[in-house]
């Protein structure tokens, strides 16, 4: 990607944002139900319901507020949480972490699980094992994450009952954490007793939003790596004395991944989505379940700033993979 | 003349699911070392299926039926899959027709010379390194050191064709096949590649098959032939033999259809149907030998 | 030559086996008085949490079970069948309209039209679509009628981008030249040339959102947004059933496994759909 190109995604993105900023300030605004009734008990008197308005900036018109908003977001204040009585920034960055993990490992497992499907298919094309990857891809990929979830609840909460399926961590648990990545640092803090406890928690909201994500994967690389297999140099790499297998591996594989990655950066904007409700769906102390709560509760400025952040993510995700794509293709690179 | 170290004995290979059709009937082939043997015949006739049955790496849906690839001896077709690769890929080497995409992208021209040389030959790595090197200049390329540290679309077409070229003699193997080797560059590169490879061939004494549509290249580099026709060869013979004395009316209506700018109105004359009809009738001729001797065999068995 | 027959008769049976299940679906919607044994709103104190038929401790005539208010499972699935289809379609045809109509202007008109309508999707791409209809219905408040507008306000996306392709390839092909060289209006065209050739994409769009629509109203009911009555909702059972999954799985799994084989249907019989428009399209 040359500069002007880049410059060009950047500004495209920056009127993204602003879009997005504007869509969610009338959303909210339009809303009916006052926020502050909600907040004060039946005892209050007019002049504190009005003293609220004027604290929560409630009292201007809806595009000086908007102005308002806007610029106190730009300087990455996104106001007090009604409900919480917090700042929202400090709520939201607070909870972040705790959905970037479980984002994060989702990923991780749909890399591996749809990479090494992909490969088991590419390597044994036209056989059973083809079949039923296709199998596993067509119902994982029609079946959403919300579904998976509430199996896998049925199935390894309750059947066979090995895993947690509420909450982020053992409330009981004394945690030593400074941070609110809970499982990176019980990793760097060699605290591993903790790690497996997390885990326990972790992994099934992690494989109900990684499921569909790994059928995307195992299909668009299989299709890209049969297609890799049948170029002259992987048969001229036959010819050098190669196995299949190796052909595979190191010729085909780098050269599959890249058009692949597009397509993938996409699909994980839609796990990340995903997050709202699975977290929801096993008590997940993340952005995900803090945001039904702020609508429940209508807390105008906590929703504001959750939806804003997703979408600062599901930008930076394109943007990060567009660079990827840069990075592992080297005539980009070079030319 | 010394042993052939290549040695096609009656390779016959069909499509799997393609009925009574067949891609090669009955072909026998032999090259020794530091010879070089010209394979002639259009497209279609099945000169690549000659070259893939001896790398082993025949498309899913052929199947070979009958016949022999011999390597110094060894039948190919007795050897376990992981045998024959090794085999295969110790002895014998290929210089593929389209440089452009017969090199990995995602590769420095580095990994891709010297990876047979390390995994397959167990040179170290310093060793192939410095084997590699030798034959980029060999040749003739100029920075050999900034061309092995390269990605293939840095390079021009004439340059892949001479890195592949020294990445087939890297492996100083026995036997060379080139498929069509300057098919797919400029007319003007064409030549210097047809001279490198025949210098290099004569160089190392290796034993070369070239495969190609155009007898005049068989002309200047082979001096023997096989002449391909539906799968069949027709004619097989020294390349002054073929030249002066055509045997088959097949091979003369080819060089008919050659361009000649001596006597350009002797050019490009379509093979004549009469010619056609006769090798049909040939075919089906071979055709029925083999499925009466077919016949016999499993009346032996049973 | 011999082999796409057998392959064909594998994408024939997912058509029709998506077809059965949702044929069926619709027999229950209409005839859920008939069909259902028991009322579905009636609780019973007597008999809470009564495990499915085959099991010990079963009351003879539940064959499901019950909930936690005594309420028959079976007789509450087959009733939500009918907001389940009630949403598929009205929310689907909405979507679809609106997004078709915004994809046909954008494709075929090009220009700023088309250079508007792509950046709303892209600002529509850059919500998370589920937080979204949660905000949507929160904002509407909670009824049937705001989970579709919700469904139809994020998911016309979907049919925009897919039409606003075909329609700019349409364009591009020689009998819209044609039809305009021979004096019929734009409008004329839309509708008579690009819309027929568009459809058959259209239509397998239409199916799969159907399966998307009943997953987004049970999640909205999951997170009691969608009806406010007691009338039963395959969500609402679960959110129910995932309360109490330890005592009473069962609460769980029969909804569970009704929504799961919905949304198999409609994505099979999508599926099934695109390959009969379509053979090259795997």
């Amino acid at each position: 990607m040359r500069l002007s190109a880049l410059i060009i995604r950047l500004i495209s993105l920056v009127v993204t944002f602003f879009g997005v900023a504007v869509v969610v300030f009338v959303l909210v605004r339009v809303a009916p139900g006052d926020p502050i009734a909600m907040m004060i008990g039946p005892g209050a008197s007019p002049q504190d319901i009005a003293d609220l308005r004027a604290l929560y900036g409630l009292d201007k018109s809806i595009p000086l507020q908007f102005l308002i908003w806007l610029g106190h977001v730009v300087r990455g204040d996104f106001g007090t949480s009604i409900s919480l009585r917090e700042s929202v920034t400090e709520v939201v960055f607070g909870r972040l972490p705790a959905t970037l993990e479980l984002a994060f490992l989702a990923l991780a497992i749909a890399v591996v699980i749809g990479g090494f499907m992909a490969i088991l298919a590419a390597r044994w094309r036209g056989t059973a094992t083809e079949a039923g990857v296709d199998l596993f891809n067509g119902i994982a990929l029609s079946v959403p994450d919300f579904l998976w979830g509430l199996t896998f609840i049925l199935l390894f909460g309750v059947a066979i009952p090995i895993f947690d399926i509420s909450g982020r961590v053992t409330p009981t648990l004394e945690l030593p954490f400074v941070t609110n990545f809970f499982l990176i640092e019980s990793i760097v803090r060699l605290r591993f007793d903790l790690t497996l406890d997390l885990l326990g928690h972790m992994l099934m909201p992690a494989m109900a939003l990684a499921l569909p994500l790994a059928a995307v994967i195992s299909q668009i690389l299989k299709t890209s790596l049969k297609e890799v297999m049948h170029q002259d140099y992987a048969l001229i790499a036959r010819t050098k004395g190669f196995s299949e297998t190796y052909v595979l591996l190191h010729e085909a594989l780098r050269n599959a991944v890249t058009p692949s990655l597009t397509v993938i950066g996409v699909q994980f904007t839609f796990l990340i989505g995903g997050t709202v409700i699975v977290e929801r769906l096993f008590s997940y102390e993340g952005l995900g379940n803090l945001a039904i709560d702020a609508v429940i509760n209508r807390d105008l400025p906590l929703i504001q700033g959750i939806v804003l952040l997703f979408a600062v993510i599901f930008v930076g995700v394109n943007l990060a993979v567009d660079l990827c794509y840069v990075a592992l293709n080297p005539k980009l690179r070079h030319g | 003349m010394s042993a052939p170290f290549l040695k096609i004995d009656r390779l016959s290979v069909r499509l799997r699911r393609g009925g009574e059709g067949r891609l090669l009937r009955q072909a026998s082939i032999a090259v020794a070392p530091g010879e070089v043997h010209g394979l002639v015949g259009e497209s279609g006739a099945g000169k690549s299926m000659i070259g893939r049955a001896i790398f082993g790496i025949l498309p899913r849906a052929v199947e070979v039926i009958e016949g022999a690839v011999r390597l110094g001896g060894t039948d190919l077709f007795t050897l376990s899959d992981r045998e024959r690769r090794r085999l295969v890929g110790v002895n014998a080497a290929l210089i593929p027709q389209d440089p452009l995409t017969a090199l990995n992208p995602s590769k420095r021209i580095e990994a891709q010379m010297t990876d047979r040389l390390t995994r397959i030959l167990g040179l170290s790595a310093a060793e192939a390194k410095a084997r590699a090197l030798g034959l980029l200049e060999e040749v003739q390329i100029r920075e050999p050191a900034r061309v092995f540290r390269s990605y293939p679309h840095e390079l021009s077409g004439g340059m892949r064709q001479r890195v592949l070229i020294a990445s087939a003699f890297a492996a100083e193997p026995r036997l060379i096949v080139a498929d069509e080797p300057t098919t797919a560059l400029d007319v003007t590169v064409q030549k210097q590649i047809l001279k490198l490879i025949a210098e290099m061939q004569r160089r190392h004494g290796t034993a070369l098959l070239f495969v190609t549509h155009n007898l005049g290249v068989v002309a200047k580099i082979c001096q023997r032939v096989s002449v391909l026709y539906a799968g069949k060869i027709v004619e097989q013979t020294d390349v002054a033999t073929l030249f002066n004395a055509p045997a088959h009316a097949y091979t003369r209506a080819l060089m008919a259809a050659t361009p000649r700018y001596d006597r350009p109105e002797e050019s490009l004359a379509p093979v004549r149907p009469e010619v056609i009809e006769a090798l049909s009738q040939e075919i089906a001729q071979t055709d029925n030998i083999w499925a009466e001797a077919r016949l016999a065999a499993a009346g032996r068995r049973a | 030559m011999v082999e796409p027959r057998p392959l064909h008769r594998r994408r024939s049976i997912r058509l029709w086996l998506g077809a059965a299940w949702i044929a069926l679906l619709f027999f229950a919607a209409v005839f859920a008085g008939a069909l259902s044994p028991h009322d579905r709103l009636a609780q019973d104190l007597m008999l809470q949490t009564l495990p499915p038929a085959w099991l010990p401790g079963a009351e003879p005539g539940y064959y499901l079970g019950t909930d936690s208010l005594g309420r028959d499972i079976l007789s509450r699935i087959i009733y939500a069948t009918r907001p389940a289809l009630i949403v598929a379609i009205v929310a689907s045809t909405a979507a679809c309209l609106f997004g078709s109509l915004l994809g046909l202007v954008a494709g075929f008109f090009g220009g700023w039209a088309d250079r508007i309508i792509s950046r709303l999707v892209d600002i529509w791409m850059a919500f998370p679509p589920v937080l979204l209809s949660i905000l949507l219905v929160a904002v509407l408040g909670p009824a049937l009628s705001s989970v579709i507008i919700a469904i139809a306000v994020i998911d016309w996306t979907r049919f925009c981008r897919v039409v606003r392709a075909e329609a700019m390839q349409q364009r591009r092909m020689d009998y819209v030249d044609s039809a305009k060289v021979a004096g019929y209006g734009t409008l004329r065209i839309m509708a008579r040339e690009v819309l027929p050739n568009v459809l058959p994409a259209i239509v397998v769009l239409f199916s799969l959102e159907m399966g998307i629509a009943v997953i987004v109203e049970a999640i909205l009911s999951f997170v009691n947004l969608s009806i406010s009555t007691d009338d039963p909702t395959w969500g609402s059972m679960i959110a129910e059933g995932r309360g109490i999954v330890h005592q009473a799985w069962w609460v769980l799994v029969f909804p569970l496994t009704c929504l799961f084989l919905t949304v198999l249907a409609f994505s099979q019989f999508g599926e099934g759909l695109k390959e009969r428009f379509d053979p090259v399209m795997r």
